[in-house]
C-alpha cells in the first residue's frame, strides 16, 4: 500500500502534531498521533536472495512496534534499512518524513539504535563511551557531561562510570548500549534483539527500562524472536518469516485470530508422539505434532485434557496453558520460533 | 531523575535532530577523529616511547656505529655528507611508513570485524566516508607528532644541516599516508583474517624498507631490483627528505615527481578507502 507523508517533519519533541499528516493509512491508530515510520513494499535483495520481500507497515508516534520472527527472517535487514544504514532495493521508506537513502544523516539524527551485537568502545571507559557517542551528534560537552551521568543513573551503571567496558557483564553492556542510544534524546528507538543472550534477571531489568521509555512516549521499534518479549513490550507487531509479513496486530489480537484461548501440551515420549496423535483426533480445534510434544488447541484446555484421559491415554506430562505468540507463529509458518 | 548526589539537575535538552545532522554533515570526520584520538590516548605512553625510542636506537646504531666504518671510506658515495645525514631522512620516512602500516591495518579490521567499532558511529549521523576520514585524520596527527619527535632527535644528532630539514616531518607524514591509505583500502576489503597483515609487513614493508635507497643509494643496486625503489613510497619520500634536509642534488623535475607520486598514492588510497567503507557498511 502506498504511503505519503507530506508534512516536512522535523523533531517530534518540539514540533506539534499538525506538522504531520495523521497516519490514516492504518485503521485503529488514533488520528492525533503522527506516523513516524512508513514502509511500502520495502524490499532488500542480496543477489537473488530477498532478505526482505515487500513488507508494508506504518508506525505512529509513541507506539511500541515489534518485528517477530525466527533468525534469518529478515528482521535485522529491515531494521538496518529503517536505521538508514542499508539502502533498500525497492519500495518506499519514510522516517519522520525523510527518505533514509537520500537523507541518511538527518534520519539517523532522529534515531537511537541498539544493535544486535554490542559495538561499544571497549578501550574507553563506560562514561567516555557516552560522551564520545554524543559528539557524533555534534552535542557540546556542557550538555553531554550531565546527560551522561543522568543516563548512567537510568541504566543503573553509575558506580561503573569509570570502569573499562570489557569488565562489564553482558547485561551491563546491553544497558550501556541502550544508554548510549539515548544520548541524543531520540524519539524513536530501534532495538535489534535487545535481550538475546541475557539471563532472565538481566532481561527483566532491561524490559523495565524499556517500559519506562515507552511511558515517556518514545517510539520503540524492536525485533525479537522471543514471544514473551514481544508480549511484554509490543503494542502491535508484525510476524515476519522469509522476508514477508505473515500477520499483523496486537499480541492479543494475533492470538485471538490465529490460535485458541488455551493449549494443552502433552508429552508421550519422543517415540510415541507421532503414533498417538491419531488417537487424539477430534479433541480440541486443532492438533499440532512436534518432535517432543503434541499440542492440542482448545478454548477450554482442562476439558480437552479430560477427554484425553477419557480415551484412556496416559501422557508422561501434561500442561494446560494460555496461547502465546509462539503458537501463532507455529500456526502461521508450521515452524517454531526458536529452533 | 536525580543525579548521584541526589540533586535534581537543571533541565537538559539536546539540540534537535536537524542541528545534529547539520553539524555532523559539516564536522563529522572531526568527531570521529576525536574518538580515535581518545582511544590512542589510552596507549599514549607506548606511542611516545616508540616515537622517542626508535629514532634514538636507529640513529645511534646506524649513525654512530655503522657510520664510523662508512665515513672512514670517504663520503663520496653519499653526496659528500656524513652517513648519518644520509640515512636520517630515510629512517624518519620509514618510521612514518611503519606506523602507518600498523595504524591502517589492525584497527581497520577491529572496526569492521573484531570489535565492530565502526558500526557504532555508523548508526549515528556520521557517514562511512567521514568515519574513514576521521580515522585517517587521527593517524595523520599521530604521524606528525611522531615525525616531529623523530626530527628533534635527528637535529640533536646534528644530522639535518639544512634550514629546511624540519619539512621532512611533513614528508614523512605524507609518505606514511601514501603507503598507508592504499593499505587501508585493502584492510577494509578483508573479511577473514588469515594473517594477511603479517605477510604485508614481511613481504612488502620490510623489502621496501631495505631496498628503497634507505641505507645506500638506489643506483648502487643492480637494475634487476632497482624497480623496487622506483615504485616504493619510501624511496620517493626519502629522496624528497634528502633534498630538504641537506640539499641533495637531483633534477628539479624528479623532486616534483616524488611529490606527485606521494600525493597521488595518498589520494588514490583515500578514494579507494572511502568507496570501500561506503560499500561495506551499506550492505
Amino acid at each position: 500500500m502506498p504511503f505519503h507523508i507530506t508534512g516536512t517533519s522535523t523533531s517530534v519533541r518540539r514540533v506539534h502534531n499538525e506538522a504531520f499528516l495523521p497516519s490514516g493509512t492504518r485503521s485503529g491508530s488514533p488520528p492525533s498521533r503522527p506516523t513516524v515510520i512508513a514502509a511500502g513494499n520495502l524490499t532488500k535483495k542480496y543477489g537473488d536472495l530477498a532478505a526482505v520481500n515487500g513488507i508494508s507497515f506504518s508506525v505512529p508516534a509513541g507506539e511500541s512496534f515489534g518485528l517477530l520472527g525466527p533468525n534469518g527472517a529478515g528482521k535485522s535487514t529491515a531494521m538496518k534499512m529503517i536505521g538508514g544504514v542499508t539502502r533498500r532495493t525497492s519500495g518506499t521508506l519514510d522516517i519522520m518524513g525523510l527518505d533514509p537513502d537520500t537523507h541518511g544523516p538527518e534520519v539517523r539524527a532522529h534515531l537511537g539504535v541498539v544493535p544486535q551485537q554490542d559495538n561499544l568502545d571497549e578501550e574507553l571507559r563506560v562514561r567516555d563511551n557516552l560522551l564520545v557517542y554524543g559528539r557524533y551528534f555534534g552535542l557540546p560537552m556542557s550538555y553531554l557531561k550531565p546527560k551522561a551521568d543522568e543516563l548512567l543513573e537510568f541504566a543503573q551503571l553509575t558506580d561503573k562510570a569509570r570502569s573499562k567496558v570489557d569488565s562489564l557483564s553482558g547485561g551491563m553492556k546491553r544497558r550501556l548500549t541502550i544508554a548510549r542510544s539515548l544520548i541524543n534524546e531520540p524519539r524513536i528507538l530501534l532495538l535489534d534483539e535487545p535481550t538475546t543472550g541475557l539471563d532472565p534477571q538481566a532481561r527483566h531489568i532491561l524490559w523495565d527500562r524499556l517500559f519506562r521509555l515507552k511511558e515517556q512516549g518514545v517510539t520503540l521499534i524492536l525485533t525479537t524472536h522471543y514471544m514473551d518479549e514481544a508480549e511484554q513490550l509490543c503494542d502491535r507487531l508484525i510476524v515476519v518469516d522469509k522476508g514477508r509479513i505473515m500477520a499483523e496486530g496486537s499480541p492479543a489480537r494475533l492470538i485471538r485470530e490465529h490460535s485458541t484461548r488455551e493449549v494443552v501440551e502433552l508429552r508421550f515420549g519422543s517415540e510415541r508422539n507421532t503414533t498417538i496423535a491419531a488417537e487424539l483426533d477430534g479433541i480440541g480445534e486443532r492438533l499440532e505434532v512436534l518432535p517432543d510434544r503434541v499440542l492440542i488447541y482448545a478454548d477450554d484446555g482442562e476439558s480437552a485434557l479430560e477427554q484425553v484421559a477419557y480415551r484412556g491415554l496416559r501422557p508422561l506430562t501434561s500442561l494446560v496453558r494460555r496461547s502465546s505468540l509462539e503458537d501463532v507463529f507455529l500456526r502461521l509458518t508450521g515452524r517454531s520460533l526458536v529452533d | 531523575m536525580t543525579d548521584a548526589r541526589g540533586v535534581r539537575p537543571r533541565a537538559l535538552q539536546a539540540h534537535g535532530p536537524e542541528a545534529a545532522a547539520a553539524r555532523a554533515r559539516r564536522w563529522g570526520a572531526f568527531y570521529y577523529a576525536e574518538q580515535v584520538l581518545r582511544v590512542m590516548k589510552g596507549y599514549s605512553w607506548s606511542i611516545v616511547m616508540y616515537s622517542v625510542g626508535q629514532p634514538v636506537a636507529y640513529l645511534f646504531a646506524m649513525g654512530v656505529g655503522l657510520a664510523t666504518l662508512v665515513d672512514g671510506q670517504g663520503g663520496a658515495a653519499f653526496g659528500g655528507v656524513s652517513y648519518l645525514a644520509f640515512i636520517a631522512p630515510a629512517l624518519l620516512v620509514s618510521a612514518g611508513v611503519m606506523t602507518a602500516a600498523n595504524e591502517f591495518t589492525f584497527p581497520v579490521m577491529d572496526g569492521f570485524k573484531w570489535r565492530r567499532t565502526y558500526y557504532g558511529p555508523h548508526a549515528s549521523p556520521l557517514t562511512p566516508g567521514q568515519i574513514a576520514a576521521g580515522h585517517i585524520m587521527a593517524v595523520t596527527l599521530r604521524l606528525l607528532l611522531q615525525s616531529a619527535i623523530y626530527f628533534l632527535a635527528v637535529a640533536l644528532f646534528g644530522a639535518s644541516p639544512s634550514g629546511w630539514g624540519w619539512a621532512a616531518i611533513l614528508v614523512a607524514t605524507l609518505t606514511g599516508l601514501s603507503f598507508g591509505l592504499p593499505l587501508m583500502a585493502y584492510s577494509a576489503s578483508i573479511t577473514e583474517d588469515k594473517g594477511q597483515f603479517a605477510l604485508v609487513m614481511r613481504f612488502i614493508v620490510m623489502p621496501l624498507f631495505l631496498f628503497s635507497g634507505t641505507f645506500f643509494p638506489l643506483d648502487t643496486l643492480p637494475l634487476a631490483v632497482r624497480w623496487i625503489g622506483w615504485i616504493s613510497p619510501i624511496w620517493h619520500g626519502t629522496e624528497l627528505g634528502r633534498v630538504l634536509s641537506y640539499g641533495y642534488q637531483e633534477p628539479p623535475l624528479l623532486t616534483l615527481l616524488h611529490l606527485a607520486v606521494l600525493v597521488g598514492l595518498a589520494a588514490l588510497g583515500w578514494t579507494l578507502t572511502r568507496r570501500r567503507f561506503a560499500l561495506r557498511m551499506g550492505q
